[in-house]
């Protein structure tokens, strides 16, 4: 497969997977120390989606995210330390600290939202992506959602509708194998996600969610036929998380070595660094780099988020509309 | 100029002026225009009612039939509008929200909040609620005191078509969720309407009729029900000051304890069920903030803690009736 990426579009690549994965696994060793408020459910082992997908969008496109939501929000360009900060339940955070993990959102960058209702985010992706065709603007949106949401009914009525109003809409279905702690296997009645798309009349993709490359040139064709008027896409994406469902989930419910023998043998990052680098379109050098740079501006966010202060008394009735 | 138009031409014109005026305000629902797809005409309907009836040909491209999926379109009404449009979205029944709350409760009002401040969602639902139509338990709710109970909504009950039409102005311009909930029996009532555009703010009781001796406040229809009793009432010598909050959130507290100070006797009268009701609602805030003007118990007029029943002479039972209202009246003020 040939990539269509320049030099500087895998430096970003790179940049972006590794800078995901540096954030939830700070988050994975800080919440462990019980400072850290509320639940925490980590993409690291995923990174490879969000950011194939996300590469393909500018900053008027749309994305609805999930509970499992950090990723994404890296990948469509809010800011990790605002992130931190907000996770850290602080007022500087990206939502003042109103959010929390599960709710990061950012709408001057094209995020709607992390949500913690699963399948949330299907018929307001519709909406944005109404709105962009109703303008005219060639502008799409693209929905997250797990193998959990799969099976919820807002899903289906977000594709069916999506369909029918021919929306620019790219549904994302990550499906890493569990919903919580039951098997997609078990919850999911079809082989694969992607075969529920012919019954909403539109394509069913399913891409390798390890392979950085596959996802990148899987999204493009849907992104490309979606900003075309071609309609919806449903693309899934056949990953793995590589912690539990929230963090303190103990996973007894896996096989054990399970998540290490993907981390030796399938890891995003891996692949990516041995594709690039046997190809000579990037030195290890570089990569190397990059690791360094972004472990720099994680531990900067964390040191920052620690020390910000938290919200106000005086902000708690704060913003629940915009005249009351 | 002021002429007489009903209550749901108000809305269709409310509709019709602020489409023309904003290019963002777009209306969709189930049969908003009715007929997309089929072989007849592409705006058979206008709405269940004809309520829209028109504005699909007079606004191109803006007026969308949806399927019966009631998520999936509220919730991309919820998404549009926080992508720059001012979407009218009509759920029909109020009841079918169960089917969609979620987008309106933990999507649509939320989102500001959550997201500190940075998310604008100006949409609006439109939904026809109320029972006397012999349409049973799952076609005649009010609630409405479900949406006032949930911070980031606004709710909005128009009683007379004047209201209609301020109200779904203000709603359509307004930078926040907004229910707007239309009694089905007031459809065909006529009253005077101006016909260029104005609003009617939110949080501003209106005192339908002054009087010292009782205080009423009635919700919606009921309204109408307390003019009837309270015209009925002066002939026998009781003045009764009727208060229509015109909005359940943001509500006009301040209006009905101004009155309650003035008459020290309240009663309330909601279409809706007893438990944790408007009706309720107000009780209590005056109870807390009035208790030492209160010159008798607080009477709520209220349907029973039943579903809306299907037989008519179980529902004529069951809904609020001018007579019942009267009764409370007259029990507060003889109360010794």
């Amino acid at each position: 497969m040939s990539s269509s990426l320049t030099r500087e579009g895998l430096l970003q690549a790179y940049r972006t997977m590794r800078t995901i994965r540096e954030f939830e696994e700070r988050l994975h060793v800080d919440f462990a120390t019980g400072e850290i408020p509320g639940f925490v459910h980590l993409y690291a082992g995923e990174e490879a989606s969000a950011t194939g997908i996300c590469m393909h969008l500018n900053r008027d496109d749309y994305i609805a995210s999930t509970h499992r939501g950090h990723g994404h929000c890296i990948a469509k360009g809010v800011d990790p330390v605002g992130m931190m900060a907000e996770i850290w339940g602080k007022r500087t955070g990206t939502c003042k600290g109103k959010g929390g993990s599960m709710h990061i959102a950012d709408l001057d960058v094209g995020m709607l939202g992390a949500n913690g209702i699963v399948g949330g985010g299907g018929p307001l992706i519709c909406g944005t992506a109404l709105a962009s065709k109703l303008r005219g603007s060639n502008n799409v949106g693209v929905c997250f959602f797990g193998d959990g949401a799969s099976n919820q009914g807002t899903i289906f009525e977000a594709m069916n509708l999506a369909a029918v109003w021919k929306l620019p809409v790219i549904f994302v279905g990550e499906n890493n194998g569990y919903a919580e702690a039951t098997a997609s296997k078990f919850s999911v009645a079809c082989e694969n996600i992607a075969d529920r798309a012919s019954a909403f009349g539109m394509p069913g993709v399913i891409t390798d969610g390890f392979d950085f490359f596959a996802v990148h040139e899987a999204a493009g064709e849907a992104v490309k036929r979606a900003r075309e008027g071609g309609g919806p896409t449903l693309l899934e994406v056949k990953l793995s998380r590589y912690y539990g469902h929230f963090e303190g989930d103990q996973q007894t419910y896996r096989a054990p070595g399970e998540v290490q023998k993907l981390r030796e043998t399938k890891d995003c990052l891996m692949q990516f660094a041995r594709r690039v680098t046997s190809r000579g379109e990037l030195s290890m050098a570089e990569l190397e780099a990059i690791d360094v740079e972004v472990k720099t501006l994680i531990d900067a966010s964390v040191v920052k988020a620690k020390a910000d202060p938290l919200p106000l008394p005086e902000d708690l009735m704060a913003d629940v509309y915009v005249s009351y | 100029m002021a002429r007489k138009i009903t209550y749901q031409q108000a809305i269709n014109e409310a509709l019709d002026q602020e489409m023309a005026r904003d290019p963002s305000v777009i209306v969709m629902g189930e049969d908003v225009a009715g007929g997309a797809g089929a072989p007849g005409e592409e705006d058979s309907w206008g709405g269940v009612l004809g309520v829209t009836k028109g504005l699909y040909a007079k606004h191109p491209g803006r007026v969308l039939d949806t399927p019966i999926s009631e998520s999936g379109y509220i919730g991309a009404a919820v998404g549009a509008a926080c992508n720059g449009m001012r979407p009218v979205a009509e759920l029909m029944f109020i009841d079918f929200m169960g089917v969609c709350f979620d987008q309106i409760f933990n999507q649509a009002a939320k989102f500001r909040y959550m997201f500190g401040g940075k998310a604008k969602t100006p949409v609006v639902i439109r939904a026809m609620y109320g029972a006397g139509f012999r349409a049973a338990a799952q076609h005649s709710q009010c609630l409405y005191n479900i949406f006032t109970h949930i911070p980031g909504l606004k709710v909005v009950l128009p009683s007379n078509p004047y209201d209609a039409k301020g109200l779904l102005i203000q709603s359509i311009r307004d930078n926040d969720p907004v229910i707007f909930l239309e009694h089905k029996a007031l459809y065909t009532m006529e009253g005077d309407v101006p016909e260029e555009s104005y609003i009617v703010p939110f949080g501003e009781a209106a005192v339908v009729q002054e009087g010292d001796d009782v205080t009423i406040v009635a919700f919606g229809r009921m309204v109408n029900y307390a003019k009837d009793a309270g015209a009925s009432l002066r002939k026998k010598g009781v003045q009764c000051e009727i208060i229509d909050p015109r909005t359940t959130s943001p509500m006009d507290f301040d209006t009905i304890l101004e009155s309650v100070e003035r008459t020290g006797r309240l009663v309330i009268v909601d279409e809706s069920h007893p438990r944790c009701s408007m009706a309720s609602d107000v009780s209590g805030f005056i109870a807390q903030e009035a208790f030492g003007a209160l010159k008798a118990p607080i009477q709520m007029v209220t349907a029973p803690h039943v579903p809306v029943p299907f037989a008519a002479s179980l529902e004529d039972l069951y809904i609020p009736s001018p007579a019942r209202i009267e009764e409370a009246v007259m029990r507060v003020k003889e109360y010794r």
